[in-house]
């Protein structure tokens, strides 16, 4: 068996789902910081994917912005964790509820 | 002087403009003297303006002052067709001729006098520099009124001096004030306003009607106008008679006549300035002034005469019972000015000018005298209260008979000269009718006048020992102003000594006719007014008999007012005795209650239906659009946990859906 596009594809795919599963049923916010960056990644492995398939180097470059844009994604996101732990003592995003009517 | 009649209404808002930033800083006395300054400057620059008015050739009597442009309306509907109409503009400017000349020197004079009286009357009352702002902003309005070269100059003071009644009749405006109708004196303001609404609104359509009409407000073009104009006759009535109506509004002229005994509500002083001496003439002055209106609108001029006369008995006959002794000055004043629309009405303009300065005189020394009066038996205006009190006022009580005698028309007094001309112009140009009512309304005039000078000043006093002790005669700075107007009442008369009299060598000595010709157009068309006196020549022995006759009732008058009065109990017999009419004079042949039952109450139930709209159908609508959005609100709100994971659930969901969406399509 020959690892072709659509073996990296079926993978990118469980992984964007894990990533999805992780945010809708994590309660821990560090835990879905970590999804969103799976998901993240599953987007990456499938540009990449493409890019390897179509031999086209745009793929390549999305994915480097997109590295970036997760890195400050997951700097902005744990700073807002670390000011939220030190409100409530807890990292419980269900706590995180005052945003509201 | 002439250049400066612009300052003779601007010196008074001077006074206005100071009492109302710092009058509250100021000593009481400062506030008093400073008002009656710049009217005493009006005056003088008054006087010396008229002087060199009167120093002029008899045609060229007319100054006019531009003072800036203010309307300038341009090309009006048909000004193809008609010259007068294309580049209308009116403008603020001012002119002094002999008529205004009378006028202004009546209010600033008189206006100077009450002035001085009031720094005496308000002494201990509250808010002192608030009643002279008022008063120096009437003076200002009022000189605006008379000064006016247009009519919509002469509009802004007529508006303005009844703002200033208005704010002045409830000046005490947390007191009650008629125990029989329940009004507070801002009540009696307010009514005074709204009753003047109604003139003014006539008066307005009035002036719309000549500005597309002649394309001009100023009097000398209208004037100019009037002798061009051909073919609009029934215009011209009905200019005529809205003009009136307004006058009939600020000169309580039936129907609008009601506000007027209601403004007694006022500071004495200001009935005695606004309410009898100045700003209720202004109608007449108006009628005067239109004249050359008049004369081409002779339905109309038979209206005010109709209505002056009628309003003269009718006034006349409320006098005789009223009780409260400012009340029936008030109705004395009504019965005068109608006298002055009679006089106008049959076009004895002069006679009407002349009752108006004549009135101006005896009516304000009435008003003070009753004022001084009211501060002697502190604020007691009830005449079955008083009585005797020649003896403990001498000034007071012998100014005030003179002025009894002037208006009750006694030779040699103001009002028998004035009076006299009226009743023999209403004879001479053939209203025998008019000249019937106005002598009875004379007759009327003498009876209750006599009955209130009698109640007040002979007799005993009525209101108990005690307080009868504590009475004294007002101090000098009120009884000076009233010497000084009981001289003007007896001999103010003399400048217009009819030409019946020189039968006794006076010559033509009618002065005040001679001043007031060239600014007056007679009713029946035409230039010049010497009617007067060659018509005379011929009907000496006819004016002469006419004289006594009016003489006469007078006196007959005198004589049974004190009959009635001197001995106790008579009054009371006479009322027992002709009780309907008693009590249909008693109530003032109950016009305001068929004004409420005929105006008001339809009114009222048509607010109620109005506000029954507003409150359920307007208001309705707009709640709903209210309670709607409020309550999407509620519901959406529920969408809204606060819950992230629920937040990105939803968003996942989207996605799925556009999704499917794109691949589907």
């Amino acid at each position: 068996m020959t690892v072709g596009p659509q073996h990296f594809l079926i993978l990118s795919a469980v992984l964007f789902t894990l990533g999805v599963a992780g945010v809708l049923w994590r309660r821990g916010a560090i835990r879905l910081l970590m999804s969103i960056e799976l998901m993240l990644n599953a987007g990456n492995l499938a540009f990449i994917t493409f890019a390897r398939q179509f031999d086209q180097a745009e793929g390549q470059v999305y994915v480097f912005f997109i590295i970036t844009l997760a890195a400050a994604e997951a700097a902005v996101g744990l700073a807002i964790v670390i000011a939220f732990f030190r409100l409530r003592d807890s990292s419980d995003v269900d706590e995180l509820n005052l945003l509201k009517w | 002087m002439l250049q400066l009649i612009w300052l003779i209404p601007l010196l008074p808002l001077v006074g206005v403009v100071i009492n109302g930033l710092f009058g509250r800083r100021m000593s009481r006395t400062t506030v008093g003297w400073l008002a009656c300054l710049v009217v005493l400057c009006s005056f003088l620059i008054s006087a010396g303006a008229v002087w060199q008015l009167a120093q002029l050739p008899e045609d060229a009597r007319h100054h006019a002052v531009e003072v800036a442009s203010w309307m300038p309306l341009g090309d009006l509907e048909g000004a193809t067709d008609n010259q007068a109409l294309s580049n209308v503009e009116i403008s603020w400017g001012f002119a002094l001729d002999p008529l205004s000349a009378v006028l202004l020197l009546v209010v600033t004079g008189v206006g100077l006098l009450i002035h001085i009286y009031a720094t005496g009357y308000m002494a201990h009352e509250e808010d002192l520099s608030r009643f002279f702002v008022y008063m120096n902003l009437f003076m200002a309005m009022m000189c605006t009124l008379v000064l006016g070269d247009n009519l919509l100059v002469m509009f802004v003071g007529w508006e303005g001096v009844g703002l200033c009644s208005y704010l002045l009749i409830g000046f005490f405006y947390d007191r009650p004030f008629d125990e029989r109708t329940g009004l507070s004196c801002a009540d009696a303001g307010r009514k005074a306003f709204i009753v003047n609404r109604i003139g003014d609104f006539a008066f307005l359509i009035g002036m719309l009607y000549l500005i597309t009409e002649f394309g001009t407000l100023n009097y000398l073009k209208l004037s100019a106008a009037f002798e061009q104009a051909h073919g609009i006759g029934w215009m011209m009535s009905a200019v005529g008679i809205l003009l009136f109506i307004g006058a009939c509004g600020k000169s309580a002229q039936i129907p609008l006549f009601v506000w007027l005994p209601d403004a007694m509500a006022g500071p004495t002083p200001v009935s005695a300035l606004i309410h009898a001496a100045t700003m209720v003439t202004a109608g007449v002055y108006m009628v005067c002034r239109m004249s050359p209106l008049y004369a081409h609108a002779p339905d109309a001029l038979a209206v005010v005469g109709m209505v002056g006369a009628a309003t003269a008995l009718f006034a006349a006959t409320m006098g005789i019972t009223a009780t409260d002794i400012k009340k029936v000055l008030a109705y004395s004043t009504v019965s005068q000015l109608g006298f002055m629309f009679a006089a106008a009405g049959v076009g004895a303009y002069t006679a009407a000018m002349f009752h108006l300065m004549t009135h101006a005189f005896f009516k304000a020394l009435l008003f003070l005298g009753a004022g001084s009066v009211i501060t002697a038996l502190h604020h007691v205006q009830d005449i079955r209260q008083m009585g005797g009190l020649r003896a403990k006022m001498p000034r007071t009580a012998t100014t005030f008979i003179i002025a009894t005698l002037a208006i009750s028309g006694i030779v040699p007094f103001a009002g028998f000269f004035s009076k006299d001309e009226i009743l023999w112009g209403a004879w001479s140009s053939g209203n025998k009718a008019i000249w019937a009512v106005l002598a009875v309304a004379a007759f009327f005039t003498a009876f209750y006048m006599m009955r209130l000078t009698y109640l007040v000043f002979f007799g005993k006093f009525r209101g108990g020992d005690e307080k009868f002790s504590h009475v004294h005669e007002s101090p000098n700075l009120m009884t000076v102003p009233l010497m000084i107007l009981a001289v003007l009442s007896a001999v103010g008369g003399l400048v217009g000594i009819p030409a019946a009299f020189s039968v006794i060598g006076l010559g033509d000595a009618n002065l005040f006719h001679h001043w007031l010709a060239p600014a007056i157009t007679p009713a029946g068309g035409g230039h010049g007014g010497g009617g007067h006196g060659a018509e005379a020549a011929h009907s000496l022995g006819a004016e002469w008999a006419l004289m006594t006759a009016a003489l006469a009732i007078a006196l007959f008058a005198f004589w049974l007012a004190l009959r009635v009065y001197k001995r106790e109990g008579t009054a009371e017999r006479m009322a027992t005795r002709f009780k309907p009419i008693y009590t249909t004079l008693r109530n003032l042949y109950w016009v305001d209650e068929l004004y409420d039952a005929l105006l008001l109450r339809p009114f009222y139930a048509l607010c109620r239906v109005f506000t029954a709209f507003d409150k359920w159908v307007v208001d309705g609508v707009v709640n709903a659009v209210g309670v709607t959005a409020e309550l999407t609100g509620q519901i959406v709100k529920l969408f809204q946990t606060g819950l992230v994971r629920n937040y990105a659930l939803v968003f996942l969901l989207g996605v799925v859906a556009v999704l499917y969406y794109l691949i589907t399509i």
